[in-house]
């Protein structure tokens, strides 16, 4: 082998790592390319505050209706309902919508809801001042809880779009179970049924 | 550039003996032959899990396996096929003829060879040992999409590793044909003289080496949020499981170049070789190779149309996809017009080479339909699919592997193969292939979804054909191990030209080579340049 051969393989191995790098900082570039480009569309809402809610345009002679859906991953053995099935709100109205979650088991469980706006191009228009998902949830044995979600949809949103839904998946976040082992009640319930 | 100091053994040409010589062998061509025999293996290993799947398809219902069970074989067929059949039997045939095309005696790294070769049996047994264990072997697509592949039992770290040990072995493969072909040409060989097949088989290496790395950082990415916490594709975690997907086809898409670039290097020898004319275009072809391996890094979205996109990436990619018909249709004018007017005679080799080109075609085809985004959204993840990717896999590749085994096969061996039953092999290959997967076409568009064990009784007729074509494929390929078989151990002696029409300097070596390819390096001159 020549001390050619042997720097030209020197190079493609440098190569080689700098592409197992660069399939890691894909994570990050997707982000960056989307928020960029304005191309985000993962479904994913945006947070504001009341006061720059307060300044969105209301438009009294539209009606947007908005759906709600809830689901629970299945490791998490809690019960997660909307109040209401949908609304209807005028855009620029800052609107305030109730959820109930309830642990089913009998130890303390952290849930973190991820939440999704179909259409997507409804996502960029749909914003919120308040959500129990921008936290994590610590929910005691059998507690019951009333959380909710302030939002308003701004009027810019295009004028075929007419419904949208909002979805929440409630998962079991990683930390929750350090908190049940600590717990006084060791013993963690997987009876989701009840 | 030092001839003589290649290794070790270069001054004598007597072979090592028993098993040693294959286990610890630094030979290229004992190299190309391990990859050879392996990829054959598991291309009979993987079509036995078509079997079962076809098996289980002839009726609707469930008959034979469990559902489990036919994903795990629906998955497993494919990544036995795709990293154990059609890549290793690519890189057997550029360690057998990368150095004797190029004139040089050996690859640039031996020793290395020889570990990139023994990766592999090792990758095999851990992936093929998940059949064993708690929970299965992967069921979840050959595409590990998250979050069902985590769903896996004992087996998903076995999966991950024989992953790594793959890309570790194709990258290692790669760049030895790089080094090589950068380093060790023979005075005159210059980069414009290159047979195809060389030119191909580079593009091909920086392929690899691009991509097959990002695969390997995906996997881990799954590996450590099964583990080790970490959420890149956990939703609860803030992780995204389509960002998988993203990673998974910048490599998917450019793989499939890997996979069919060699095969089109092959049928550039070929088919000049019994047209008896040059290559059509030969600059044109490098150039058109280069393209759509530069494009392909570009249209990875083409597989996650339905996945949720915004319109602006939707168009892009569907664009980006219809622009690589374009150095693929510069190729197929090429070829055809190589063929346009020439002395044509149709030994097995040229057969399969038109097959090749026939073929691919077709499923090139489909996957510009599929390429345009509105109606991808019916063709996606139905059997339209499934047809797709035979196409240009089965006649588009394994034919051109095919082909290039009995181009070279009298090279080899220094005998002839039987040429009666090598068109016997041709024939019923292609029209069974046909059978076999034309009729999917159909059956996707009439909607039947793809891995799934059971189906609509309406959909019974073509799956029966399409078993019955899937068996007779099955056995044709008896006939090729038959053909290598006997031509191994004699026949009318080839000569050293072995075609008529043949050129490049792997003809100018005795059939049989000597073990250590050129010793001395011969000039090459702008007359014996590629054919
Ligand atoms: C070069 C040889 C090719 C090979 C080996 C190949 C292979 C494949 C494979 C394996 C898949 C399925 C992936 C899966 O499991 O989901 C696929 C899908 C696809 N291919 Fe190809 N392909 C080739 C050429 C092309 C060409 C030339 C085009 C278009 C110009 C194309 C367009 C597509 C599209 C759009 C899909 C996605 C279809 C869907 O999921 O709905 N392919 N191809
Ligand atoms: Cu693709």
């Amino acid at each position: 082998m020549s001390a050619a051969a042997t720097r030209t393989a020197k190079k493609l191995f440098i190569f080689a790592i700098a592409m197992f790098g660069f399939g890691y900082a894909m994570v990050p570039l997707y982000n960056v390319f989307c928020d960029v480009t304005g191309l985000r569309l993962k479904g994913k809402t945006g947070e504001i505050t009341e006061t720059v809610a307060a300044t969105v345009y209301v438009d009294p002679n539209r009606l947007v209706t908005v759906a709600f859906d809830t689901n629970v991953n299945s490791a998490l053995p809690w019960r997660f309902k909307a109040q209401q099935y949908t609304m209807k709100v005028h855009p620029g109205v800052i609107t305030e919508a109730v959820f109930v979650v309830e642990n089913n088991s009998n130890a303390t469980v952290i849930g973190r809801a991820v939440p999704s706006v179909v259409p997507t191009q409804a996502a960029l228009f749909f914003n919120k001042t308040e959500c129990f998902c921008f936290t994590k949830q610590t929910l005691t044995a059998g507690e019951r809880k009333e959380i909710v979600v302030r939002f308003v949809v701004d009027s810019k949103l295009p004028k075929k779009i007419n419904t949208m839904t909002l979805s929440y998946t409630f998962y079991e976040a990683a930390d929750s179970k350090n908190v049940a082992q600590s717990d006084s009640n060791t013993v963690k319930a997987i009876d989701i049924k009840s | 550039m030092s001839y003589a100091a290649v290794h070790d053994d270069v001054h004598h040409d007597h072979k090592p003996t028993g098993i040693g010589r294959w286990l610890f062998s630094t030979n290229h061509k004992d190299i190309g032959t391990m990859y050879m025999v392996f990829a054959l293996i598991m291309f009979f290993i993987g079509g036995a899990m078509a079997m079962v799947i076809r098996l289980e398809l002839f009726q609707p219902g469930l008959q034979f396996v469990d559902p489990q069970f036919f994903n795990s074989m629906t998955t497993v067929h494919a990544l036995v096929m795709i990293f154990g059949a059609v890549m290793p039997a690519g890189v057997g045939l550029a360690n057998w003829m990368i150095p004797m095309m190029i004139g040089a005696p050996d690859m640039a790294f031996p020793r290395m060879n020889n570990m990139s070769f023994w990766i592999l049996p090792f990758a095999f047994a851990l992936l093929l040992s998940t059949f064993f264990m708690q929970g299965g072997a992967p069921a979840g697509g050959w595409t590990m999409y998250p979050p069902l592949v985590l769903q896996l039992g004992d087996g998903l770290p076995f999966l991950i590793f024989a992953v790594h040990f793959l890309g570790i072995s194709s990258i290692m493969g790669a760049i030895n044909i790089i080094a090589t072909v950068f380093n060790m040409r023979a005075p005159g060989m210059t980069f414009m003289r290159l047979p195809l097949f060389v030119w191909t088989w580079i593009i091909t290496a920086f392929l690899l080496i691009a991509a097959m790395p990002v695969l390997a950082g995906a996997v881990t990415m799954l590996l450590t949020d099964k583990y080790f916490g970490t959420a890149f594709f956990d939703a609860a975690g803030g992780g995204d499981p389509v960002l998988f997907q993203h990673v998974f086809w910048f490599f998917g898409h450019p793989e499939v170049y890997i996979l069919v670039l060699p095969s089109f290097g092959i049928i550039s020898q070929i088919i000049p070789t019994f047209a008896r004319k040059p290559l059509f275009g030969y600059a044109s072809m490098v150039y058109a190779t280069a393209s759509i391996a530069f494009l392909s890094f570009f249209v990875w979205a083409h597989h996650m149309f339905t996945a949720g996109m915004p319109l602006a990436g939707e168009l892009f990619f569907m664009y980006a996809t219809m622009a690589i018909a374009v150095p693929t249709g510069v190729k197929v004018f090429n070829w055809t017009a190589t063929m346009w007017r020439g002395s044509m005679t149709f030994e097995t080799p040229m057969l399969f080479s038109i097959g090749v080109l026939f073929m691919f075609t077709l499923g090139g085809f489909t996957g510009l339909m599929m390429g345009i985004t509105p109606v991808d959204f019916q063709y996606h993840d139905t059997y339209f699919i499934v047809a797709h990717f035979h196409y240009v896999l089965v006649p588009g590749i394994v034919f051109g592997i095919i082909a290039g085994v009995y181009y070279w096969l009298p090279k080899w061996t220094g005998y002839m193969y039987d040429e009666t039953l090598g068109k016997w092999h041709f024939w019923l290959s292609t029209i069974s292939v046909n059978v076999l997967f034309f009729p999917m076409h159909f059956l996707g568009l009439a909607g039947m979804p793809r891995r799934i064990p059971d189906y609509n009784t309406q959909f019974t007729d073509w799956n029966q054909i399409i078993s019955i074509g899937g068996l007779a494929f099955g056995l044709s390929q008896l006939i090729l191990v038959w053909v290598v078989i006997k031509c191994v151990r004699g026949g009318e002696k080839a000569t050293d030209q072995v075609w008529e029409g043949a050129h490049g300097l792997e003809f100018t070596l005795p059939s049989p080579p000597p073990f250590h390819s050129f010793t001395t390096p011969p000039k090459v001159t702008e007359a014996m340049a590629h054919s």
